[in-house]
């Protein structure tokens, strides 16, 4: 248990990647496949800000009150993630909106049924 | 003074073309500066590769911040060349364009299919270049969301349910690739690909980096295609628009694999890789599935562009077969091939492209008789095929000859034997499109079909000529290819 607690955001991390990519796996509706991806690609925002924030420290001010501080670098990085992650969901969602004026249908075994080499 | 600024304006000119792309009206204003763009970059591209060789590598600090801090972008005999073949792809194809843009696209999407070609020719470039390791993973990302509105422009609607698992399996890649990083991150506290090299040493026993590694590998071998992450290829090849797949089947696996040889070398510096764990042996089984389970699919495929893209799968187990070997030789044997399958696949692609210009969709059944009807057409089809083979006198031979010998070098006769015999599924599968085009009877409406316009067969034959010169003249591609192989070995500066 003290393990747990200790890397609480580490644990919380690695559920989070896990359920996200059985959600890919498992699921067969489109939606619900980009909603699995979304779950994936958020545990990756986490297991970098978790180990950037340290415990008591400030922002990174050089100032002489201030003694430790967060390393600023994985939130600048993870704010380009984000916006990697927002287009990759926003170009998913277009194209299931695309398949289903195609196919009339979001389910992945009902558009192999209706093209079988798709 | 431009000269310094070489590798920032090879990314900074197709970024900004992009955008300025998007906001015009008329379709053919966008392929003019899509095409002046595509056609500026090879030069520079030239000489960022004439200063690399001169002064052994090239590294530039973005916005001037010093590395490791700032994010630098870093050229040497490994990329210098590769950058230089996906410029000269991009700008040959850009030539092909507005013909068969014109052809095979709706008009109001034409301007926005130039614009996501040259974002996607962006994120090439740019991960072709870059040290930093998170830069990669940006520039990977524009170069893939471009590359699936790429593929969903095409015009059957599989090519949307194409594009869709496309996107699914490499956002994927590209996440268990950043998780990778991560791992590196956070265990040496830097990301510049130079920096990691020399402090991963030292913490090389931790777990962290093992799985870090196992990250890495596991999500680029996903953006390659690599046996059995193969999956999204073949359909998103096949459906496609003809300049799509043939500018992504020339150069954007091609990248990927730049990746995993600057990774695997570089950064993890072969021995962790190569001695602790098992990675040669997995390369090598899944390089011999690739070439075994990808060419006989190939075979009974009669859409061709679907059985080409088979073939790209297993092509690309060649190449990994080469870097599994891990010697001057197999290296040299794997870059050779990797520029050699650039050139013969965007030949192909491009000339099956000419075909449906004519034709619409490509199969084999559709093809018969059709090389009395577009001669030039097919006889570049035929020339190309003769190098997929391996025949000598053509660029397959030469990367195939370099793959024996460090076959041999370890002893493994067997492996030899399989890579020649590995050709012979080649020789089917193009013996099938040859021996439909030339020796079977035409169907009745094919008396109409005309050869395909000059536009599009000048840039075709321009890498029809070169499998077959680069395939005499052998010297400048293995030099290079050897150049490249040391450098990523650190046997030379």
């Amino acid at each position: 248990m003290a393990v747990l607690a200790s890397s609480f955001s580490n644990v919380a991390t690695v559920i989070l990647m896990v359920i996200g990519l059985y959600v890919v796996i498992a699921r067969g509706n489109m939606v619900k496949t980009l909603v699995g991806l979304g779950v994936f690609q958020t545990s990756v925002y986490l297991l970098y800000i978790g180990p950037g924030k340290i415990l008591g420290g400030s922002a990174p001010i050089i100032a002489p009150e201030i003694a430790t501080y967060s390393n600023p670098l994985p939130h600048v990085l993870i704010l380009t993630a984000i916006v990697v992650g927002v287009a990759t969901l926003a170009l998913g969602l277009a194209i299931v909106v695309r398949i289903n004026e195609a196919y009339g249908t979001i389910e992945e075994d009902e558009i192999i049924a209706r093209d079988p080499d798709a | 003074m431009i000269l310094r600024h070489l590798p920032a304006l090879i990314v900074v000119l197709p970024l900004l073309a992009a955008t300025l792309c998007a906001m015009l009206r008329r379709p053919h204003a966008a392929w003019l500066l899509a095409l002046v763009v595509s056609l500026a970059i090879p030069p520079l591209a030239l000489a960022l590769l004439l200063q690399v060789l001169a002064e052994g590598h090239v590294s530039y600090w973005l916005g001037n911040w010093q590395p490791p801090w700032g994010i630098e972008y870093r050229v040497d005999a490994a990329n210098g060349f590769l950058l230089l073949l996906v410029s000269l792809v991009g700008g040959a194809v850009m030539i092909y364009a507005r013909d068969s843009v014109d052809r095979e696209i709706a008009e109001d999407r034409r301007v926005w299919f130039y614009a996501m070609y040259l974002l996607c020719l962006t994120g090439q470039l740019g991960m072709t270049m870059t040290g930093d390791a998170f830069n990669v993973f940006v520039f990977m990302e524009i170069g893939s969301l471009s590359t699936y509105v790429l593929i969903a422009m095409g015009r059957d609607r599989r090519a949307l349910v194409a594009a869709y698992q496309y996107l699914v399996l490499g956002t994927i890649g590209a996440t268990f690739f950043v998780i990778g990083v991560g791992f590196l991150y956070l265990t040496t506290g830097t990301l510049n690909l130079a920096d990691l090299a020399e402090r991963l040493p030292q913490v090389a026993d931790r777990r962290a980096i093992m799985v870090g590694l196992a990250f890495i590998v596991v999500g680029l071998s996903l953006k390659l295609a690599l046996f059995p992450l193969h999956q999204w290829l073949p359909n998103a090849y096949g459906y496609a628009p003809s300049i799509a797949t043939a500018f992504l089947a020339a150069t954007a696996t091609k990248v990927v694999i730049y990746l995993l040889l600057r990774f695997v070398f570089t950064v993890f510096g072969r021995t962790l890789p190569f001695e602790e764990l098992a990675l040669p042996t997995l390369l090598v089984a899944l390089s011999l599935a690739a070439i075994g389970y990808a060419s006989v699919t190939a075979i009974h495929k009669d859409n061709v562009k679907v059985m080409l893209a088979y073939s790209s799968v297993a092509q690309i187990g060649y190449i990994t077969l080469g870097i599994a070997f891990g010697s001057e030789t197999g290296l040299t044997g794997g870059i050779v091939h990797l520029f050699n399958h650039g050139m013969m696949k965007g030949a192909l692609f491009l000339l099956v492209g000419a075909v449906a210009y004519r034709t619409g969709t490509v199969t084999v059944a559709g093809i018969a008789g059709l090389a009395r009807r577009m001669p030039v057409t097919f006889a570049g089809i035929a020339v190309a095929g003769l190098s997929m083979i391996g025949v000598p006198g053509t660029v397959g031979f030469v990367s195939k000859w370099y793959l024996v010998m460090a076959a041999l070098e370890r002893g493994w006769w067997w492996l030899a034997v399989l890579v020649v015999g590995g050709s012979l599924f080649a020789l089917v599968y193009m013996g099938r499109i040859v021996e439909a085009a030339y020796f079977r009877r035409a169907a009745a409406p094919a008396e109409s079909i005309a050869e395909a316009p000059l536009s599009l067969l000048v840039p075709a034959w321009a890498l029809v000529a070169g499998c077959v010169y680069f395939g005499l003249d052998t010297e400048l591609t293995v030099e290079v290819a050897r150049g490249a192989a040391r450098t990523l070995l650190r046997l030379s500066p």
